[in-house]
């Protein structure tokens, strides 16, 4: 067991390596002159040379990578090109809101999707499976921006129940915090209850007709105890692997729900970088969410083991 | 000649009582009925991804007019006679600019399914067959995968200048890894096939077993996987152009469209409807299309699914 977690901790490390040296490479293989082009259409010659300086870009490619990754192991991204501030400064500025997004609508999904799912696969064939999987291929369809609009026309400027738009910090209190969050959360949260609902259905079926099942109900069990206790415990590992992977979902949804609902977090960071072409912003945060990304799909690798004790590799 | 009867047969032989029909009377349905009853979401998807189709090849002769002209007199109109979907802040007409937004969705889309399928191809059968590549290429398309493919497109775009075609490259390759890794996993798993053996034992060279033997088996999932991406790529399309980053201002994408009306969302909230609207029912047609072939061409996950 140890050693298991040992062995899959140390092989997030290559993983991580390519990510870097993939964000790090961008700047040297695209085509053209990524100084001109971040400097912009008016940019005077002294300008292009001075954020090709910035960037390292006067140096060779492998001097410069180890001098980078040298800084990035202490914890430094790089300074901004616009505001001359370090980009883990202006990141910690915008963390909170985002983690707050994030974690909301995690905890939203999964209590709508899971249940969805579970009553789709147990209602197999009948009209509400049927209305569950056509909500799931909608919000895979529908794009993100599209279902924040309409929510926020619909509750915010018909209705006046929810605030339109911003963001209230936790520490103003957590009710102010939560109404604000609640249509960015179901906004984003919709392609992921979709994924989430779809996956959980399929592995449902599967479970259901599995012989344990028409033991449990042979015996006695209610419908359920069978469907969240028997079966449910048993589909977990394909449901939580998604939900694993879907935060890579979350994360670019987030970037445009945050534009939507002007909530000054990652996303609108990530926006102004483009407007501003702020090239180490966009670096540090791609490098930032990916790292998340993997640490948490470790987290779940590491889950596994807890869930279901016949994986042990 | 009629049914032998009783009378016709010689005594002591007996007629057999006639067989009640054990099979429902069931016309096997053909054509395109019969299609449509067998597969309806790949009729619907199918018939709906025409539809766009017809609209952006035809685009000029749809009672459009130039969607970049300007005519400041009618600014923010909403919808009219004179202007179906009304007018933006520039004053150009919205319809016209959504039905010509249907070229650069479309070519985004299908340009990015075939770029991603071609170059995943390649990189899955060559890791599939080569072992000392599958290492190193395993390794990167993992770092690869790993990184939220908008922000990697977001990424390649803030170091290239705005164009349909930088789009195209910025959305196909957080892609690319998506298609080798399942054509990796078929070849895997085809490699160790009895008649994979055979063609080995019996000499065929590995060009050929790839070409002959593990090429055709790779196309119905990649064909599914293309039709998934394609979907994909035009919501992308459409994300990087809502948050700066796509297709020029000037090009009229439904992406731009929306950018455009974003600041005016709240009272004139046409701007952005009916490019959102085009945009979903095109990516619910791919969609429907992917759900309905993943079903025709592999029958086993459609009763998982």
């Amino acid at each position: 067991m140890f050693a298991y977690v040992v062995r899959r901790i140390i092989a997030t490390i290559p993983v991580m390596a390519v990510v870097a040296l993939v964000v790090f490479s961008l700047l040297y293989i695209t085509p053209g002159d990524p100084a001109a082009i971040i400097a912009g259409e008016q940019a005077s010659p002294a300008d292009i040379e001075r954020i090709r300086a910035s960037l390292g870009l006067d140096q060779p490619f492998l001097v410069r990578f180890g001098e980078w990754v040298w800084q990035l192991l202490h914890g430094d991204l790089g300074t901004s090109i616009f505001t001359n501030l370090p980009v883990t400064t202006m990141i910690a500025q915008r963390f909170e809101p985002t983690l707050s997004l994030m974690a909301v609508t995690l905890c939203l999904s999964i209590a709508v999707a899971v249940p969805m799912g579970v009553v789709a696969a147990w209602k197999a064939g009948t009209f509400i499976d049927r209305l569950i999987m056509a909500f799931a291929v909608f919000g895979f369809s529908v794009p993100v921006f599209v279902i924040g609009y309409l929510l926020a026309y619909v509750f915010s400027l018909e209705f006046e129940w929810l605030p339109v738009q911003g963001y209230t910090p936790l520490s103003q209190g957590v009710g102010p915090w939560f109404e604000n969050l609640i249509l960015p959360a179901v906004t984003l949260g919709c392609v992921y209850v979709a994924l989430i609902a779809r996956i959980t259905r399929a592995t449902m079926l599967e479970v259901l007709q599995q012989d344990y099942i028409r033991t449990a109900r042979a015996k006695g069990v209610g419908q359920h105890d069978i469907l969240y206790i028997h079966a449910l415990k048993n589909a977990s590992v394909p449901i939580v692997t998604v939900i694993g992977i879907g935060i890579a979902l979350l994360i670019g949804g987030a970037v445009v729900t945050e534009s939507v609902f002007a909530i000054p977090g990652l996303g609108r960071l990530t926006v102004d970088a483009i407007l501003r072409r702020d090239y180490p912003i966009i670096q540090g945060l791609v490098l930032l969410f990916s790292f998340l990304y993997v640490l948490i799909n470790l987290a779940i690798d590491l889950v596994y083991t807890l869930l279901d004790p016949r994986i042990r590799y | 000649m009629s049914a032998p009867t009783a009378s016709d047969l010689p005594p002591g032989v007996a007629v057999a009582p006639e067989m009640p029909t054990l099979w429902p009377d069931v016309r096997l349905q053909t054509g395109i009925a019969g299609f449509v009853r067998r597969h309806p979401t790949v009729a619907v998807g199918g018939l709906l991804l025409l539809m766009m189709l017809m609209l952006a090849v035809f685009a000029p002769y749809l009672g459009t007019v130039d969607p970049t002209a300007l005519a400041t007199a009618r600014r923010t109109r909403p919808p009219s006679v004179d202007n179906w979907f009304g007018t933006d802040m520039l004053g150009r007409d919205i319809y016209s600019r959504v039905v010509y937004g249907a070229r650069v969705s479309l070519t985004v889309g299908i340009s990015v399914a075939t770029f991603a399928s071609i170059v995943g191809l390649a990189i899955g059968l060559f890791s599939g067959f080569v072992r000392l590549a599958d290492a190193i290429l395993s390794r990167v398309m993992d770092g690869l995968m790993s990184i939220p493919p908008i922000l990697l497109a977001v990424a390649l775009m803030a170091l290239t200048r705005g164009s349909v075609s930088n789009v195209i490259i910025a959305i196909t390759i957080p892609e690319i890894p998506r298609v080798s890794r399942l054509v990796r996993g078929v070849v895997l798993s085809l490699r160790e096939q009895p008649y994979v053996h055979a063609a080995v034992a019996s000499g065929t060279r590995t060009p050929m077993i790839m070409l002959r033997h593990i090429l055709p088996n790779t196309l119905a999932p990649m064909t599914v996987q293309a039709t998934y991406i394609c979907a994909s790529a035009m919501i992308v399309e459409a994300i990087l152009s809502f948050i700066g980053a796509g297709t020029p201002p000037i090009i009229p994408s439904w992406g731009n469209i929306m950018a455009e009306g974003r600041a005016l969302w709240q009272v004139k909230p046409f701007i952005i409807f009916f490019p959102a609207a085009f945009l979903s029912v095109s990516v619910l047609a791919v969609n429907l299309l992917g759900d309905g072939l993943r079903d025709a061409l592999d029958p086993r996950m459609a009763k998982g699914l």
